[in-house]
């Protein structure tokens, strides 16, 4: 296994970081090793850092031209052996996402941070949660990738880590989903000594890009390393020679890349449950509406009334086997979300009851109270 | 060169996809035989490349690690590769279109950064896979599938471009001229910082069938006729310059 025990870079302990400082420090304890980014609010803070950081350890910083050009070293470096991560907006998540399809295409490991805030276009730089929908089918293709959704400062740190290690395990582009409000946020974390890092797999003279399953995961070598690579965003053979006219090489590729990630959507996914084992209604939330959310329902448990939440630490693959199953045993979920709805139409799917959504996107997080007066007419 | 180095650096088992009488295969021949005269371990170099007919030229066909990129992206790849290892002597080959057209803000961004790359633009002119249209190369007046009253706009001086961005080494030949281009592909291979050579390529099959060149042979005398050497065009007007091909050295090594 190329899983192994790295030691914390940051002192281990209790930091006071924002969100997007903290991104940085999650992603050098991952052992991230080459950024390149260009300047968007939320997110800057953590390029700034990492200019910063960058130069206390062998580790490369490129301020880029634009984002597409972001995305595409980012994609050169890890080639090169790097471990890479570019951090963005909603704008430049968009600008990235032709970039995002070829890292797909070529199961390049690579960590995009979406500071997301209210669009569409330039909007405003306060919060939202437009961007979910962009982190499934922004790119060409349709091939899904992996997006995490973060709810606190903590978990950026610790979530950016697990970006990294589900990057390199599974050779694709891993989205982190933050949010503008989690961005600037300032808490204190605990940094623990030792933590789990996940090192891209390497079997010299093993074909780059197939395996024998129909959901495998391939080594992946370097550039410089002897082994003559011929890495193409074109419909490719295991060896990476090019099969643009063949059918059975593309509809074999499509078919490999879709299960290597839905395949093992079991072991990706990750939710957190609060008071479901009794729960009436059951809210399903993502990011900092779940703190709101969390508020609210407390309040109700504290008077009796059973409300419960469903946390989806993993917004793709979508956690629809545990949305099923938790459905079938409340009367109503509820959807709060910083945008016109998307995830509600997740829900809506693997969902046996009323599905009600709440839709807010002024730029605003949607207060606890909001959530607390929906719930009580719901309940 | 001979026939044993181009099989040496050449994958095993390709067959080069280029049109008859396509500047591209003299190119790609011009290009091995340089690093075979430097003698450098082509296992210690990576191609990067675009979209389009010159980014055929590394891969698949050279026998070592080639990054077959996005259209226009090619510059940017190469940065990240380059940038995390420099040990890698990393040479980007692709066409006019895809580095100065859509990767042209990538293409004055890396010399401005003078980040070591050698960058070899073959430049045809015109998009030439996707069936011949006008591009920011394409000379004032020829006809193309999108100006087919002629192109009304001027084509950009590539070398003069780049050398403003800050390359150090900056050259432009014709594919035919087969010693010099030799020549200067080693000089930017073994500059330290950013090299750009402009290698004319001619395209009959496109550029050439659409502006009544109607045989390879008639392509390469319209490029032939039109060229002309650096010092010659010393002291030229730029009326007197219009439409020619300056070729020789625009910056040379000093940054």
């Amino acid at each position: 296994m190329a899983w192994k025990k790295a030691k914390s870079v940051l002192p281990a302990g209790d930091h006071y970081l924002s969100g997007a400082e903290a991104i940085a420090e999650g992603a050098i304890a991952a052992g991230c090793r080459y950024y390149a980014g260009y300047p968007i609010t939320p997110t800057t803070e953590t390029m700034e850092r990492i200019s910063t950081r960058f130069k206390e350890i062998e580790a490369v910083f490129v301020q880029m031209e634009d984002e597409i050009g972001s995305i595409a070293s980012c994609i050169g470096a890890s080639w090169a052996g790097a471990k890479a991560m570019t951090v963005t907006s909603g704008p430049g998540f968009s600008l990235m996402q032709e970039g995002i399809g070829y890292a797909i295409m070529t199961e390049t490991p690579v960590v995009i941070v979406d500071g997301q805030r209210a669009g569409p276009s330039t909007g405003q730089i306060f919060v939202g949660s437009g961007d979910v929908m962009q982190a499934r089918w922004g790119t060409h293709g349709g091939i899904p990738a992996i997006a995490l959704s973060p709810w606190s400062v903590q978990e950026l740190y610790d979530q950016t880590i697990n970006a990294f290690n589900l990057a390199e395990r599974y050779r694709v582009p891993v989205f982190l989903m933050a949010e503008a409000t989690t961005a600037h946020l300032r808490e204190r974390i605990h940094v623990p000594q030792q933590l789990d890092v996940f090192d891209r797999e390497k079997r010299p003279g093993a074909p780059p890009f197939g395996t024998e399953e129909d959901d495998g995961v391939p080594p992946m070598p370097a550039f410089g390393e002897g082994e003559k690579l011929l890495v193409t965003g074109s419909t490719h053979d295991a060896h990476g020679i090019r099969k643009t006219s063949d059918p059975v090489a593309q509809q074999r590729l499509s078919t490999r890349l879709y299960n290597k990630i839905m395949g093992h959507s079991a072991e990706i996914v990750d939710c957190e449950s609060h008071y479901l084992e009794d729960a009436d209604i059951a809210v399903v939330c993502y990011g900092f509406t779940a703190r709101s959310a969390l508020f609210a329902i407390d309040r109700l448990r504290a008077e009796g009334l059973r409300a419960g939440m469903l946390r989806l630490k993993t917004l793709w693959p979508f956690a629809g086997s545990i949305v099923r199953e938790m459905s079938s045993r409340v009367r109503k979920v509820f959807v709060p979300e910083m945008n016109m709805g998307q995830v509600v139409e997740e829900v809506m799917k693997y969902s046996s009851c009323d599905v009600v959504r709440y839709n807010q996107m002024n730029g605003q997080i949607i207060h606890p109270d909001t959530i607390l007066e929906q719930l009580r007419r719901l309940l | 060169m001979t026939a044993a180095v181009s099989k040496e650096f050449l994958r095993p088992g390709v067959t080069l996809p280029f049109c008859p009488g396509c500047g591209d295969r003299a190119l790609l021949k011009l290009i091995l035989r340089a690093i075979a005269e430097l003698e450098i371990n082509i296992d210690d170099m990576l191609f990067v490349s675009g979209i389009g007919c010159a980014a055929w030229i590394p891969s698949p066909h050279f026998n070592a690690d080639t990054l077959h990129t996005l259209h226009g992206r090619a510059i940017a790849f190469a940065t990240g590769a380059k940038m995390f290892n420099p040990k890698l002597i990393t040479m980007v080959i692709s066409g006019d279109g895809d580095l100065a057209d859509i990767g042209g803000n990538h293409l004055i961004h890396a010399a401005r950064r003078n980040i070591d790359l050698t960058v070899i633009c073959a430049n045809n002119m015109n998009y030439g896979m996707t069936g011949g249209q006008v591009c920011s190369t394409t000379p004032q007046g020829a006809l193309t599938h999108t100006t087919r009253d002629g192109n009304p706009y001027r084509p950009f001086d590539l070398c003069r471009l780049v050398a403003a961005a800050g390359a150090v080494y900056v050259a432009r030949y014709l594919v035919t001229q087969g010693d010099p281009l030799v020549n200067s592909i080693k000089k930017a291979l073994q500059t330290l910082g950013f090299a750009f050579i402009e290698a004319v390529s001619p395209c009959p099959t496109q550029f050439g069938r659409q502006n009544r060149l109607d045989t390879p042979r008639d392509t390469f005398r319209f490029y032939e006729d039109r060229c002309i050497s650096r010092e010659d065009a010393e002291g030229m007007s730029p009326t007197e310059l219009a439409g020619k091909i300056v070729t020789g050295e625009f910056s040379n090594g000093r940054s």
